[in-house]
């Protein structure tokens, strides 16, 4: 078996003394779909920010191979971030920039492309994410949809190993929603990207996951990692239940 | 025929452990509601079974009188039937009892007086490392961008620059007028007592150029320039833009704070230099128009009053009151929380900490300079 692309060892979450989650050790492989799962305020997004750099852990590591990101030095750790980009849960694009500015920025900063590349690059991300002709449009003149959309292309500007998402299908119709789980395993499938999801919308879950995590919020701890199609059927019951939406187990 | 007595009403009935409670009448918020039982009352039970007539509850205020006795009761530890109740309120009440109340309570919502002093005073202190933290951060990024490491977005600075510069010149031309109005009204009273009208040209042009003029810049860049940029990096934090820019490896300092600091630098000592004209030509008319000092020699009177020494030290204050605005700005932008009550917070509080490091280094730099004998 190959080492895991994401390795979470003895991970424990906390604001000051207020414990969000305890001892999490799980690993996601490479070209899974990782689902982060488990009610309201259990620590799904929390979880998200510290395997994104944006929150130290109180405990514990995140490896990315064999790199311990948060032992890694400032100048070590942008360069991790670098292998991954992120999907916030309302897109998180730079309001004063133009859609194309948003794709662009990451590449000019971070590699030495001339600007026909460049404009390239933005519009055939642009036109993965379905959004082909849009280069000028500012976020403030598009739909939510087709923000996170945009936030997609931005994300996958530098072609990352492994994309985040958070609460990818928050506020989209359902149709849109779909289209965002089938991108998702395009990505996955065409690309090779490991993609790392925090949602508990159950129709995106048994569509796109292969493997997932659930956090408790009243053990403050995971009770089950695993695909989710298996937890299902032979998961704990407090994981079984929300799988099925709380229907009599 | 029964007839419900017109208000709320209760009967307590005790058989042994049991209490019986039995709700009847009509129960609206405008009536007043039934006491519980006292604290002894419960002592020896384990049981309450509830019950109530039909259709007495319009406004849900049994409902809420019978989940407070359920909270009471289950601190004592008995339990509860709600057998007797009509199905309504005993299904409002199982949805109510479902989850327990939260014992884990914020901060009290109206502290005291020395409480409330106590928390501004830990809030301040505990400021204090985090603007030192934001102070080395951005003299961190100043030293990449001296070194041509820090990249930010050309266009932004211009942009920047624009709404920094020239577009702060109405506001700027305004209040520095009136100021120069104002000064030169206050002295030339004063002065016009010994015939010596002459030199308001002298307390307006080294007030406004050398004190006033910076001091009402800042001001004025405190209200407009850093509000603004409390607001708009607050606004990011709260749309995630700037994690976004941490995830990618992208300084938000280099990126938001360095941008808007050197667009202010760049322009506050022009804006002062330009509100000290401004000033000297309000005193002018004044000086000229009302107390009957000539146009010539009034600008002969300035010209002699007016050093370089007075130009530069009213462009240096300038420039640090604007770099103290910018500063103030972004820091409370990056300190933001994320809700729309905390970019208003976010604001507020760039406003008045802008003024009161303006204010602080007025006095220094004023003090400083006299003792230089600059």
């Amino acid at each position: 078996m190959t080492s895991p692309i994401i390795s979470v060892r003895n991970l424990t979450m906390a604001y000051s003394d207020n414990v969000i989650q305890h001892d999490l050790s799980f690993d996601v492989q490479q070209g899974d779909i990782f689902v982060i799962m488990g009610g309201s305020g259990c620590g799904k997004s929390t979880l998200l920010r510290h395997l994104i750099g944006l929150q130290r852990p109180a405990t514990g590591s995140v490896s990315y191979g064999q790199d311990d990101f948060w032992a890694a030095s400032p100048d070590a750790q942008d360069q991790l971030k670098r292998r991954f980009g992120v999907l916030f849960q309302a897109g998180a694009l730079w309001s004063s920039l133009t859609l194309a500015e948003n794709v662009a920025l990451p590449l000019e900063e971070f590699t030495a492309l001339s600007r026909e590349a460049i404009r390239a690059i933005i519009a055939t991300k642009l036109a993965l994410v379905g959004l082909a002709g849009f280069e000028n449009y500012y976020p403030a003149e598009i739909s939510g949809g087709m923000k996170k959309r945009a936030a997609l292309a931005r994300a996958m500007a530098l072609n990352p190993d492994i994309l985040f998402f958070d609460e990818p299908s928050a506020g989209l119709d359902p149709l849109s929603s779909r289209r965002l789980d089938d991108l998702i395993l395009q990505l996955r499938d065409s690309l090779g990207t490991t993609i790392v999801l925090v949602t508990h919308e159950l129709p995106s879950i048994f569509a796109v996951a292969n493997n997932s995590v659930f956090l408790d919020a009243d053990t403050k701890t995971m009770i089950a990692t695993g695909d989710p199609k298996t937890l299902a059927q032979h998961g704990p019951d407090g994981v079984r239940s929300f799988l099925s939406r709380g229907e009599p187990l | 025929m029964n007839t419900p007595p017109p208000t709320a009403h209760v009967e307590f009935d005790r058989q042994d452990t049991l209490l019986r409670v039995h709700c009847s009448g009509t129960w609206d918020w405008n009536s007043p509601q039934p006491a519980l039982p006292d604290a002894s009352a419960w002592a020896g039970l384990t049981r309450v079974a509830l019950s109530a007539d039909e259709g007495g509850d319009p406004d849900g205020a049994l409902l809420a009188w019978l989940l407070g006795l359920c909270r009471v009761a289950a601190g004592h530890a008995l339990s509860i039937d709600t057998a007797g109740l009509p199905s309504g309120p005993q299904k409002l009440l199982a949805l109510a009892l479902a989850v327990p109340p939260q014992t884990d309570h914020p901060d009290d919502p109206n502290p005291g007086f020395f409480e409330s002093l106590g928390k501004i005073s830990l809030h301040v202190w505990s400021d204090l490392p985090l603007a030192l933290a934001f102070t080395g951060e951005v003299v961190q990024g100043l030293g990449r961008m001296l070194r041509g490491k820090a990249r930010f977005r050309r266009r932004e600075l211009f942009w920047l620059i624009e709404a920094n510069g020239p577009r702060a010149l109405p506001i700027a031309s305004l209040i520095s007028f009136l100021v120069g109005t104002i000064l030169a009204y206050m002295g030339a009273v004063q002065l016009a007592q010994f015939g010596a009208q002459i030199y308001i040209a002298d307390l307006v042009a080294i007030g406004m150029v050398r004190e006033i003029g910076a001091l009402m810049t800042g001001v004025i860049l405190a209200g407009r320039t850093g509000a603004a940029y409390a607001a708009q990096i607050g606004t990011m934090q709260v749309n995630e833009e700037v994690d976004a820019l941490r995830t990618l490896g992208i300084s938000p300092i280099d990126h938001l704070v360095l941008p808007r600091l050197l667009a202010l630098v760049l322009m506050v000592p022009l804006l002062t230099l330009y509100a000290g004209v401004v000033g000297i030509i309000a005193g002018m008319l004044i000086a000229t128009t009302v107390f009957g000092v000539g146009l010539r020699e009034y600008l002969h009177e300035t010209v002699l009053a007016l050093s370089w020494t007075h130009i530069l030290i009213g462009m240096f204050k300038g420039t640090v009151y604007g770099a103290l605005v910018a500063f103030s700005g972004c820091w409370r932008g990056m300190q933001c929380g994320r809700s729309a009550q905390a970019v208003g917070e976010a604001t507020t509080s760039a406003v008045v900490t802008s003024i009161l490091l303006i204010t602080v280094s007025a006095s220094v730099l004023t003090i400083v300079f006299q003792r230089l004998r600059w």
